[in-house]
């Protein structure tokens, strides 16, 4: 179970632009590092981020080896209506890690 | 042989000379005591100040998961209020073995005694969780640990450590935290050394790590061979550096580099 963590106003006014934040627990293994014994620890990373509101994509990212571990993403939307925002992270595994939190839009 | 063994003895003695222990006993002064925040970039303080981008509490949400899950929340039910202190009365003396014990011995001790569960390990992830959320709750808080008398031999053999040379550089501690702190060594700012901010994330280690890890990693640093987490040896040090850093804010889960 990964951790995370998101930071999404409670509320916000119609045609408000509301910061919207997210942190992964994850060890982001590069594949460049060597154990004690110098064998290469085998990579493992995120490689895709995004972010819907409702069914339409408001953010996606592309993460490759140099993203540090725990990673945090901030970003902005524009708030018109109420509803859900989906995060979602891909690892090269092909695991998906989602977390969703409501939006209400005051009128 | 014998005359190496000779050349030690002379060294030894020659280190106790340079600090008796009945001196003072720390190598700053109170007023000029300084956290390692304060030898941070601005980049790095920006972390620490901001409660979201701060990964050191994803620890903390985990910690507090495991403390309302795992029965601890059975006894502690105000882990708020309870633990507002715990930086100031950690290391402490168990009362029923009389056994030197930090908090990460406490929260072993709990499971032992209390819960009849097996100890966790030092330094795995659900240890250095629970230790950060209890540890947390005393965020903010001035630190105010007393040397007992008590736990004055365990204080004189962490101070021992603290002056003592070791490892293939011939560093003791006070060489760089006392006498060379703000001083940089290659890109980095040295610091006083206190463990004010830990169990702390460092960006060395892109993880959460505690004060024995960050030990271990100074006496590598100094190609010594260090003593295991959680030793005798780390523990007596712990104390000795708590009551180094009176007067500092608890900082856990601090940002280090």
């Amino acid at each position: 179970m990964r951790n995370i963590r998101l930071s999404v106003p409670d509320n916000a006014k119609s045609g408000d632009v509301i910061e919207l934040k997210a942190m992964i627990r994850h060890d982001m293994e590069s594949g460049y590092r060597v154990n004690i014994q110098g064998q290469t620890i085998a990579r493992n990373i995120l490689t895709f981020f995004e972010c819907r509101f409702d069914d339409n994509v408001i953010f996606s990212a592309d993460f490759h080896p140099g993203v540090s571990a725990n990673p945090l993403l901030k970003f902005h939307m524009r708030a018109q209506k109420s509803g859900t925002l989906t995060f979602e992270w891909t690892e090269q595994t092909g695991q998906i890690f989602t977390k969703t939190a409501a939006l209400a839009v005051l009128e | 042989m014998i005359r190496a063994f000779g050349i030690i003895g002379i060294a030894l003695l020659a280190g106790c000379s340079e600090k008796p222990v009945d001196e003072a006993a720390f190598g700053i002064a109170p007023e000029n005591i300084r956290s390692g925040y304060e030898f941070l970039t601005a980049e790095t303080q920006a972390l620490q100040n901001d409660d979201f981008a701060n990964p050191g509490l994803l620890w903390v949400q985990t910690g507090q998961g495991l403390f309302q899950d795992g029965g601890c929340a059975a006894c502690h039910n105000d882990p708020g209020t309870e633990f507002r202190s715990v930086a100031s009365t950690f290391p402490a003396l168990d009362p029923q073995s009389g056994k030197l014990i930090n908090l990460e011995g406490r929260i072993n001790l709990c499971r032992t005694r209390h819960q009849s569960l097996p100890e966790l390990p030092y330094e795995s992830d659900d240890l250095l969780a629970l230790t950060t959320f209890v540890k947390s709750r005393a965020r903010g808080g001035t630190i105010d640990y007393q040397i007992t008398d008590a736990l004055q031999p365990h204080f004189a053999a962490g101070q021992n450590y603290f002056y003592s040379k070791r490892g293939q550089f011939n560093l003791s501690c006070n060489q760089c935290h006392d006498e060379n702190a703000g001083a940089k060594m290659r890109g980095d700012t040295v610091s006083q050394g206190h463990i004010n901010g830990f169990p702390a994330y460092r960006n060395d280690w892109q993880t959460l790590g505690s004060s024995h890890r960050r030990f271990e990693a100074c006496d590598i640093a100094v190609r010594a061979d260090p003593p295991a987490l959680g030793s005798q040896t780390y523990l007596d040090l712990e104390v000795y550096l708590t009551a180094r850093g009176n007067g500092l804010t608890s900082e856990s889960p601090a940002i280090r580099r």
